[in-house]
């Protein structure tokens, strides 16, 4: 569980992020949704203390996060990158297994974990491990990201745009595999996206952030039947909008 | 050149030595630098500046700098310590620049991944940030290496034996074998040096253990040799061998050889010729003990050492003098007078001297104005050619400074109409070039006299008994004669110093024969 109490970033006279309260249940997914300069990345990159916070304060499972030392922090807790980050002087298996050697795992326990994580990712444990990164796919090299993340089983899991590069259809599946991952391990996720339709698909619950201001937190439903807004208005009807018209478009074509 | 080739295992165990000592210095002095001025940002220009500054100091006058600061400092200022300090300055700014622009280029997502998945500071330098700049790390240290194993050459001049020892006495006595054998020992050197360098790296990249463990054992090699060849010098039993030093010509090279047989034969001291010294570096060097004999020149001393600028023909007064003055001021002993002068004198072609009719120093008075003069080096900065001029009025329109051994032939091709010749260069008489008389006698003699360290003398009293026979020995034609043996004929200078010997023997057998 994560929760977040009035925290403000700002850098100089601008104002990155603008006090933003709000609580991630445990096992939940939660998509901050925005467009760049939003402020979404910046409030993921203070829960793991990328960026120290102007103001407020976050807890983690009940517990400061400024209580440890902040790489004791980030490994308790799951990252995955925009760009994917994963080493390319390593393999597959030592990226996946750097948390765990940080924490000083046991060669076995690691070897066993990578498999693990390795096949809940569903990629093949025997044909992956030795390779290098840059001999994988782009969903193959996030779906190792996905595994590095949670290697040292973390309670949270923060998430930056990481299917943004991907084609739509290895993103959809890469989707599919995620909500899937979430479920099986219980993790609390943290999600950030600028695609509507991937913040549906997704979230159990959305939080919509414009200009460092979180303008509206709640279910899909909630936003769709109450949105606070007509820029939430607008947005959650996007994809909706743009189904018919594909629609209309296929009707014409027969 | 099988003579050439059986000084090799000593060059270049030498040379190995300085350049594997001076490499592990400035690396590990450059990349720990290198890494701190990535984290102190502030530090990067300061620090890159000061490294490039020493990078352009001409490497010769850096090696020589050492000697100077550490002569100033009392520490051994001839030798390996100048040298390898020299080495390790000019090895460092490569590794350094490397290093910084390597890891400041690391991409910015791998370095905050690496922070994100809950690495220390350390930890992301180790695991992240030291491998990904890995590479053009070692790009660093393979260009310092070549750099190294070259400018090693030039250790030569401050006292340490090197490759540059074939070099420097193959250019003065024009043995090209021997330069041949310095170049390409120090190139093929240069070669294996920074393959291994890159065979490290390419095992390590590629995770070829094999590979890694071969090289690096090889590498080790090369340097447990280059300790326990060190630790050997250091330790060496017995006494100390007699130390004899040498300017940077040919003469010098002869005499210091001669010097080293007559006391190896007479009294069974081992000795080692520490060559091609610069003029005030050999004297600073035997008052300091670190050489404990050479051959100078009465003339040379009392110019530069005494610092006169009035010139007494009287030659006996002059050692006279000399004497006194080394023994009071710096403690040195006059051994013993050779027995011939070498002194600066004029000299022309014969035929351009002919027509101009010139046969004195004072014929060149009114065609000076239309004649070029060569000189080595040192010469137009001495004194002796400050009064020449004066005394003389002499006005040449063009002055050219250039290396000993090259003046000679750039009198005789016309690139120069008068050089200051060493009266006892056998080229005079070879290449039929006139001695212009100095007819007013400004000029100081220039009797060859053995120099003793005092210390020494009062130590190894029977080396300097040893050396007091050779005394009177060698004549001017002699001298020449046995220089032009080295210059034309091909034959090095121990050849020459052992043949002078065995004659020098059998005349004595002989008067003791008839003589009982």
């Amino acid at each position: 569980m994560v929760r977040i109490e009035n925290l403000t970033k700002r850098y100089g006279k601008s104002v990155a992020v603008n006090e933003i309260s709000l609580t991630i249940k445990a096992g939940e997914i939660l998509v901050l949704l925005g467009g760049s300069g939003s402020g979404k990345t910046t409030t993921l990159k203070m829960i793991n203390r990328l960026i120290d916070p102007t103001s407020g304060r976050i807890f983690l499972d009940g517990a400061d996060v400024t209580a440890v030392e902040p790489h004791q922090l980030r490994r308790r807790i799951g990252y995955v990158f925009q760009q994917v980050g994963l080493f390319p002087h390593m393999t597959v298996a030592e990226n996946v297994a750097i948390t765990p050697s940080l924490l000083g795992w046991d060669k076995d326990r690691t070897h066993k974990r990578v498999n693990e994580l390795l096949e809940l990712v569903e990629l093949d444990p025997t044909i992956m491990r030795n390779r290098n990164p840059s001999e994988l796919s782009g969903g193959q090299q996030q779906r190792v990201g996905v595994a590095r993340a949670l290697a040292a089983k973390p309670n949270v899991m923060l998430l930056d745009e990481p299917f943004g590069a991907l084609d739509p259809l290895t993103r959809s599946r890469l989707q599919d595999s995620f909500v899937r991952i979430c479920r099986r391990t219980g993790v609390t996720s943290v999600f950030v996206s600028h695609d509507i339709v991937e913040a549906l698909v997704l979230g159990d619950r959305i939080g919509v952030m414009e200009n460092g201001r979180l303008i509206q937190v709640g279910t899909p439903r909630e936003l769709m039947c109450h949105p606070v807004n007509d820029y939430v208005q607008q947005l959650i009807s996007t994809p909706q909008r743009q189904a018919s018209i594909v629609d209309a478009l296929l009707k014409r074509e027969t | 050149m099988s003579e050439q080739l059986s000084l090799l295992p000593n060059y270049l165990t030498a040379h190995l030595q300085l350049t594997l000592l001076a490499l592990f210095f400035s690396t590990a002095l450059s990349l720990p630098l290198g890494i701190m001025i990535t984290r102190v940002r502030w530090l990067e220009q300061p620090v890159l500046a000061i490294a490039a500054v020493i990078q352009t100091i001409p490497s010769l006058a850096l090696l020589a700098i050492m000697v100077v600061i550490l002569a100033s400092l009392q520490l051994q200022s001839i030798g390996f310590l100048p040298a390898i300090i020299g080495l390790t300055l000019y090895g460092i700014l490569p590794v350094l620049r490397n290093t910084v622009t390597a890891i400041t280029n690391v991409d910015p997502a791998l370095k905050e991944a690496a922070k994100g998945v809950g690495m220390t500071s350390l930890q992301q330098l180790r695991r992240v940030e030291l491998p990904m700049a890995m590479p053009i790390i070692v790009a660093g240290v393979r260009t310092s290496t070549v750099l190294v194993v070259g400018i090693a050459t030039l250790s030569t001049p401050v006292g340490a034996t090197s490759l540059g020892n074939y070099i420097f006495s193959g250019l003065q006595t024009r043995n090209f074998t021997a330069v041949l054998v310095g170049c390409v020992g120090a190139a093929v050197l240069a070669l294996v040096l920074d393959g291994l360098v890159r065979a490290i790296e390419v095992s390590v990249r590629n995770r070829h253990r094999t590979g890694l463990l071969l090289s690096l054992s090889l590498l080790g090699t090369l340097y447990a040799y280059t300790l326990i060849t060190l630790a050997s010098d250091f330790r060496r039993e017995g006494p100390d061998p007699v130390t004899i030093g040498s300017k940077t010509f040919t003469e010098q090279y002869i005499l210091s050889e001669l010097m080293a047989q007559q006391i190896e034969q007479t009294t069974g001291n081992l000795t080692r010729v520490v060559q091609s010294l610069g003029s005030t570096v050999a004297f600073n060097a035997l008052e300091s003990g670190e050489i404990d004999l050479y051959v100078d020149y009465s003339g040379t001393i009392w110019t530069t050492i005494m610092g006169r600028n009035n010139f007494p023909s009287d030659k006996i007064g002059v050692l006279y003098r000399i004497k006194q003055f080394l023994q009071t001021e710096h403690d040195i002993s006059l051994v013993g007078v050779l027995g011939f002068e070498n002194a600066y004198t004029l000299a022309m072609r014969e035929q351009q001297a002919e027509s101009l009719d010139i046969r004195r120093t004072s014929d060149l008075i009114p065609h000076a104005s239309r004649l070029s003069i060569g000189s080595d080096y040192e010469f137009f900065a001495r004194e002796e050619w400050a009064i020449i001029q004066q005394e003389y009025g002499l006005n040449f329109a063009n002055f050219r400074s250039m290396d000993s051994s090259l003046m000679y032939q750039a009198v005789t091709q016309g690139t120069v109409d008068v050089i200051s010749a060493f009266s006892t260069d056998g080229r005079i008489a070879a290449l039929n070039l006139r001695i212009l008389e100095d007819d007013l006698h400004v000029i100081p003699p220039y009797d060859a006299v053995m120099l003793a360290n005092g210390k020494f003398v009062r130590e190894r009293p029977q080396v300097i008994t040893a050396l007091q026979y050779l005394g009177n020995t060698i004549d001017a034609n002699l001298m020449q004669r046995m220089n032009l043996k080295v210059d034309e004929q091909g034959l090095s200078p121990s050849e020459v110093a052992e043949t002078f010997l065995r004659t020098l023997d059998s005349y004595e057998t002989r008067a003791t024969v008839t003589n009982p």
